[in-house]
């Protein structure tokens, strides 16, 4: 099946984006396609490479581009990372700025959208 | 459709509106802090009695792990990401955040 | 060319307006699936029936007021907007209160008619 995922909350403050990846990294062991991540809400920070971790934890940013390298696309709301200081400047490899549209693309060719956030 | 809780059933009352909005035979996933539901012998253990007697749950068992739940309520499946992701091929899915 | 039936999306808006963002982030993601030809819905529950109260006004706090949006749901393809009867008694609402027309349904209907969603969206 193909599996959308739409993030609306920011990384280590809350434990939504930890799920989401859990759930992605079962999901395509599965065999499952998944179609998008959509971070949105205060959901886009976790696509800043500024993101400065200790070596005992994990780097949530370099996750999520790590899967992108892997071809699952991850799209960030423009409108959202505007407000939020998120430019093409700071964002990680493997995501890409876009609208709200692709949100709307997602739920329509995805056989499932899930959510995680606060 | 797949009802998942991902918020303590002690402060929020996001569990009370899904069980009040939840088709019998619902499932119901509990996930990151939702997962504090399926702790027995609580003041909440006869509306998951009751909520058992209709609904599937099941409780993420990294959350539950993580949080020292090491007994739960009986009749409430632990379930790993992989059967998380089995529900949601079943189920459409909404979180209750 | 095979026709694509357009897919059941409903947004399940849940929270109050002022304290988060949500209400207002999730209104502009409505208004942008409005443009989009599928079967959209909008549930309010819970803290959301706050967000369609009338004589909402955010110019001493200084934030963007919205509650007027709502209005435009019906012309911007947002075809049923349904309200939860029980979350607006618990708040010591009625129907006049509301800034929008709406259906008001029963946990009964809200069930069956979530129950036909392809898609449920949060805010």
């Amino acid at each position: 099946m193909k599996f959308g995922i739409l993030i609306q909350e920011g990384p280590y403050n809350h434990q939504a984006s930890d799920s989401a990846y859990n759930f992605i990294l079962a999901s395509l062991a599965k065999g499952h396609e998944i179609s998008g991540v959509f971070f949105y809400n205060d959901g886009v920070i976790n696509t800043t490479k500024l993101m400065d971790i200790p070596a005992d934890d994990r780097n949530i940013s370099k996750r999520w581009s790590d899967l992108g390298a892997k071809g699952v696309q991850l799209i960030v709301c423009v409108a959202a990372a505007k407000r939020r200081g998120i430019s093409q400047n700071v964002l990680i490899e493997n995501a890409r700025i876009d609208g709200l549209g692709q949100l709307s693309e997602l739920c329509i060719e995805s056989d499932r959208l899930v959510t995680f956030g606060d | 459709m797949l009802h998942i809780v991902n918020k303590s059933p002690f402060k929020f009352r996001n569990l009370d509106s899904c069980l009040r909005i939840a088709k019998d035979d619902d499932p119901i996933m509990l996930i990151e802090d939702g997962v504090y539901a399926a702790l027995p012998g609580t003041t909440l253990d006869r509306m998951m009695k009751e909520a058992l007697k209709t609904h599937s749950v099941f409780a993420i068992q990294a959350d539950l792990k993580a949080r020292g739940v090491d007994r739960i309520i009986e009749g409430i499946q632990v379930c790993d990401y992989s059967c998380f992701v089995t529900l949601v091929e079943k189920h459409v899915p909404y979180s209750w955040l | 060319m095979e026709e694509t039936k357009p897919r059941k999306i409903m947004f399940v808006n849940r929270k109050a307006p002022h304290g988060s963002i949500y209400a207002y982030e999730g209104l502009e993601v409505i208004l942008i699936f409005g443009a989009y030809d599928q079967e959209i819905s909008a549930v309010f529950l819970d803290d959301a029936v706050l967000s369609l109260k009338k004589g909402q006004d955010t110019t001493e706090l200084g934030t963007k007021g919205f509650s007027a949006t709502f209005r435009v749901l019906e012309s911007y393809g947002v075809e049923k907007r349904y309200v939860d009867k029980e979350s607006l008694a618990q708040r010591g609402l009625t129907e006049d209160d509301l800034v929008v027309d709406v259906e008001i349904v029963d946990a009964a209907a809200l069930r069956k008619v979530m129950g036909e969603q392809d898609v449920l969206l949060p805010f």
